[in-house]
Order: structure tokens, then C-alpha cells, then sequence
């Protein structure tokens, strides 16, 4: 579990995020949304302790990230995993080197043990014949489940993921929002996740954090947000003539 | 001030490169790829390089040798001195300024375009000690490059002066034997590390801190290349005065 509690950061004299107190809980899927410039991308990064904010308490499990030491950070981030916007894999790896960095790097497993746990992420991931591809030689919806198998390769407690369905077409974003919310289950893992798809707020949404202007607006679960009278909220969420009939439906359905 | 400021990052950047190295069995591999990437990539052109140069200062010198009074094998001499006091070390190291430094910011520009160095920070790796030590190292035997470039150029030299009719073999080899003082070759040596240093990490800091997207990572190859070359002719006029003057 990871609870935030009143978190500011400022570049020069642009405050970014003004006070934001949440809680995302364990085994469920925690998505932060809001318009470019609301601070989402800047509040993963002070989750990620990418950013460090000047004020607030950002705890992990109880360990405040604020009062630990460089050696316990650095323990801490080897318990996260992040899927970037872009995938982030390394060019010169192929897809099971890049799945293997993380162990290669923080385990004293035999190359055989390595082995066999990149083999079981691979699968999970649905990924068994792309071993010895280089990033550039598979898919971006590939390439994402690259970076989910390398993300979950450590067993984390935290999964991160910036924008998962950026460029990826909508049979693909749902594969990919499906995948992420059973490993959340399967795993037992904290998972937040910066997006703007609307699809993935209705279908894997358990909890939904809104943000406006670096502040949160609203927060609740994607039963909920059908339900919202939160305008700011609707206008963002239902900004499109097709969300506002189906919200129309629910809601007529309902009465 | 902002000069200063990166300046004062630069150094910050120096001191965390040797903090919290990654595990050895992982270095190594890095360091050995970088010594294929960075030096045998490069010996070709360094190569051709020292060939050429040594072959003009022969034949420059040569033709302005007009007064019958002077001895031909002060070709020999000239070339020599030339090619071991600046051309091996100073000029070679500015064409590897924009070789290898072009590379070195490119890579690691893209890398932090494309997220790549967030994700090592991320997983708690120390980006810089992951990305810039293995260069460091790799050209710590940049040396051997510049020896290999010095035997070259004193070869293009006597190539071009024994086969253009400028003097004959034994003159050039009496030449380049005359007056030798060692200290000048450990001045190159001196000269070559401390530029190897400098092209290893200035392109390295260019790439680390650059901001922005593709347009952004060929802008900062080519600051880095200018800052590189800019640092080389700074440091070089310096260490001649402290070693020679």
C-alpha cells in the first residue's frame, strides 16, 4: 500500500503538485488521471522518487521514502517496477536480456535459475518465441509486454505504468490493461497507472484518482464515476459524443 | 553563470560515475564492448589519419627546405617531432572528439530520450556508473591507439619522402633518430590520458543532461563536439607549459 499524504513539488516558481493526499492499495489497479499539465506524469515521478517533493510524506508500507537512506531508497526502487510510455527497453539487449537485466543486476542466481524465471514472465506475458528479438524487431504492443515481464521479473511489490496503451490500437490497449490488472491480482502488487484511455478507467479503474491544476479534483472507482455529478470530472471523462450516450444509457438503465 | 553551473555539474557527474559501482561480472562486459565500440573502432581511422598527416609534414617540410646547407634528414627530425609532440595526440584526439564524442553523446542521449536511463535509475542502478565508467576505462587504452598512430605517421612520413624523391631512407631514419628525447613521447602519453578522459566524459555529460527529443540529441552531439575539442586545446596548451615550457 502506498499512502501520500500532502505532497508538493515546484519547478522555479511553477508549482505542479499543491497538496495531493491519496491512498493506492494493494492488489488493486490505481489509475491517475487528468488533462496534459495536471501533474500526473510529475506525481508518478515523485512515486517512482524519480522527483522528490518539498513537502508531504510519500510512504511505502509504512517506510516513508523522505527519511530513508540512499542505500534504502535504491532497496526500496528494487522492489518497483515501472512500464514507461515508450517501453524503455534497451536497444542493445534483446527482449530476454532486457528481462534479465534487473536479476543480472541485483541477484546472485545461477544463469540457469535466471533463465527459468525469464522463461515464466515470458510466458505470463504471452511472449514465448520473442527471446532472442531485438526491441526493434517486435511490435509496440510487444514491446510493452517486454517491459511488463521486465517489470514484474524482481516480483515487485509496486508496478508502475506511464501511459501502457499509448500507440497501441484498441484490441492491443485492451490485451495490454487486461494483463496488467491479473498480474496485480495474481502478484499481490500495488499497481498505479498514468493514463488518459478512457477504456482502461472503465474496465480496470478499481480505484481512480483525478487531477486538476496539480490538485486532486476527485477520486472513487469506475462504478462510481458513472455516477458523478463532479463537473470537471464529466467534462474530462465523458468528453466524447460516444461516452456521453453510454453514460446516458447507464444512467437511464439505472432509473 | 550558466557556464558555471555545468561546470560545477560536470564535476558532480565525475564524483557520482565512481560511486556505487555495478557488479563486476556486469561491468566487465560493458568495459570490453566499449573497447571494441570506442578504440577498434577506431583504429582505422586513426590509422588513416596518422598515415596521411605524416606523409604532408614530411613533404611540407621537405619543400621548404630550400637552403642547400640544411641537412634532409631534418625531414626525418620534423616529422618526428611533429607527429609525436601534437599531431598524434592533439589532432587525433579532436577527429575522436568528433568520432567517438559524437557517439558517446548520441547514445546516451537517445537513451535518456527514450527513458531508458530513468529505467536504470528506477531499478536503483546508478545510471552513470552504469553508462560513463565503462568509457572511461575503454579509453584508458587510448594510448595505444595514439602509439599506433605515432609508428603510422613516421611511416607516412618516410614513405613519402624516400618514394617522392625528397630524401633517401637512410637520411629520414638518421633523421628520426637525431636529438630523440624521450620525455617528449611521455609528454604524449601524459597529454593522450588526460584527453581520453575528456573525450570519454564531457560527450557523456552532454548526453546524460540534455533535454528534449530527437532534434535535441543531434544539437547536443555537436556542443559536446565544440566542448570537446574546446577543453582538448585548453588542457594541451596548458600541459605543454607545465611539461615543456
Amino acid at each position: 500500500m502506498i499512502v501520500v499524504n500532502d505532497i508538493h513539488k515546484s519547478f522555479g516558481d511553477s508549482e505542479i503538485l499543491k497538496g495531493i493526499s491519496t491512498t493506492f492499495e494493494k492488489g488493486k489497479t490505481n489509475l491517475i488521471i487528468g488533462q496534459s499539465g495536471s501533474g500526473k506524469t510529475v506525481f508518478l515521478k515523485c512515486l517512482l522518487g524519480l522527483f522528490e517533493p518539498e513537502q508531504g510524506i510519500i510512504s511505502y508500507d509504512g517506510r516513508d521514502y523522505s527519511s530513508l537512506t540512499g542505500d534504502e531508497k535504491r532497496d526500496l526502487r528494487q522492489e518497483m517496477g515501472m512500464v514507461f510510455q515508450g517501453s524503455a527497453l534497451f536497444d542493445s539487449m534483446t527482449v530476454e536480456g532486457n528481462v534479465m537485466f534487473p536479476l543480472e543486476m541485483f541477484t546472485k542466481q545461477s544463469k540457469s535459475e535466471m533463465q527459468e524465471r525469464v522463461d515464466i514472465v515470458l510466458k505470463r506475458v504471452n511472449l514465448i518465441d520473442a527471446h532472442n528479438k531485438f526491441p526493434a524487431e517486435i511490435s509496440g504492443g510487444m514491446q510493452k509486454r517486454v517491459a511488463i515481464a521486465r517489470a514484474i521479473v524482481m516480483n515487485p511489490k509496486y508496478l508502475f505504468c506511464d501511459e501502457p496503451n499509448s500507440g497501441l490500437d484498441p484490441k492491443t490497449a485492451i490485451l495490454i490493461d487486461n494483463l496488467i490488472q491479473e498480474i496485480t491480482e495474481e502478484y499481490d502488487i500495488t499497481t498505479v497507472i498514468n493514463t488518459h484511455d478512457m477504456n482502461s478507467v472503465m474496465e480496470i479503474g478499481q480505484k481512480i484518482l483525478f487531477l486538476k491544476n496539480g490538485l486532486k479534483e476527485w477520486e472513487g472507482t469506475n462504478k462510481e464515476i458513472f455516477k458523478t455529478d463532479n463537473a470537471a470530472v464529466t467534462d474530462f471523462v465523458y468528453s466524447s459524443e460516444l461516452f456521453k450516450k453510454v453514460r446516458q444509457m447507464y444512467i437511464e438503465e439505472r432509473n | 553563470m550558466n557556464y558555471l553551473a555545468a561546470i560545477g555539474s560536470y564535476f558532480i557527474m565525475i564524483r557520482e560515475v565512481f560511486k556505487k559501482p555495478t557488479k563486476w561480472r556486469i561491468m566487465k562486459s560493458l568495459i570490453l564492448k566499449e573497447i571494441d565500440e570506442l578504440i577498434f573502432g577506431s583504429l582505422g581511422i586513426i590509422i588513416f589519419i596518422s598515415f596521411f598527416i605524416g606523409g604532408v609534414v614530411a613533404i611540407q617540410t621537405a619543400l621548404n627546405l630550400t637552403n642547400p646547407l640544411l641537412p634532409r634528414n631534418l625531414i626525418g627530425f620534423a616529422t618526428r617531432q611533429s607527429v609525436i609532440l601534437e599531431f598524434a595526440p592533439t589532432f587525433t584526439s579532436i577527429i575522436m572528439a568528433g568520432k567517438v564524442g559524437s557517439y558517446i553523446t548520441s547514445s546516451i542521449g537517445t537513451m535518456r530520450v527514450t527513458e531508458q536511463i530513468d529505467a536504470l535509475e528506477v531499478m536503483g542502478v546508478n545510471s552513470l556508473n552504469y553508462l560513463v565508467f565503462p568509457k572511461i576505462i575503454a579509453l584508458c587504452f587510448y594510448p595505444f591507439a595514439i602509439a599506433i598512430g605515432m609508428y603510422v605517421g613516421i611511416f607516412g612520413g618516410w614513405l613519402a619522402s624516400v618514394f617522392g624523391g625528397f630524401c633517401t631512407s637512410a637520411d629520414f631514419i638518421e633523421g628520426i633518430q637525431l636529438d630523440f628525447i624521450a620525455f617528449h613521447v611521455t609528454y604524449a602519453f601524459i597529454k593522450t590520458i588526460l584527453f581520453a578522459f575528456i573525450i570519454a566524459t564531457i560527450p557523456s555529460f552532454h548526453g546524460y543532461f540534455m533535454k528534449g527529443g530527437a532534434l535535441e540529441v543531434g544539437k547536443a552531439s555537436t556542443t559536446s563536439f565544440v566542448w570537446t575539442s574546446v577543453v582538448i586545446i585548453l588542457v594541451n596548451y596548458v600541459l605543454t607549459q607545465l611539461l615543456l615550457g
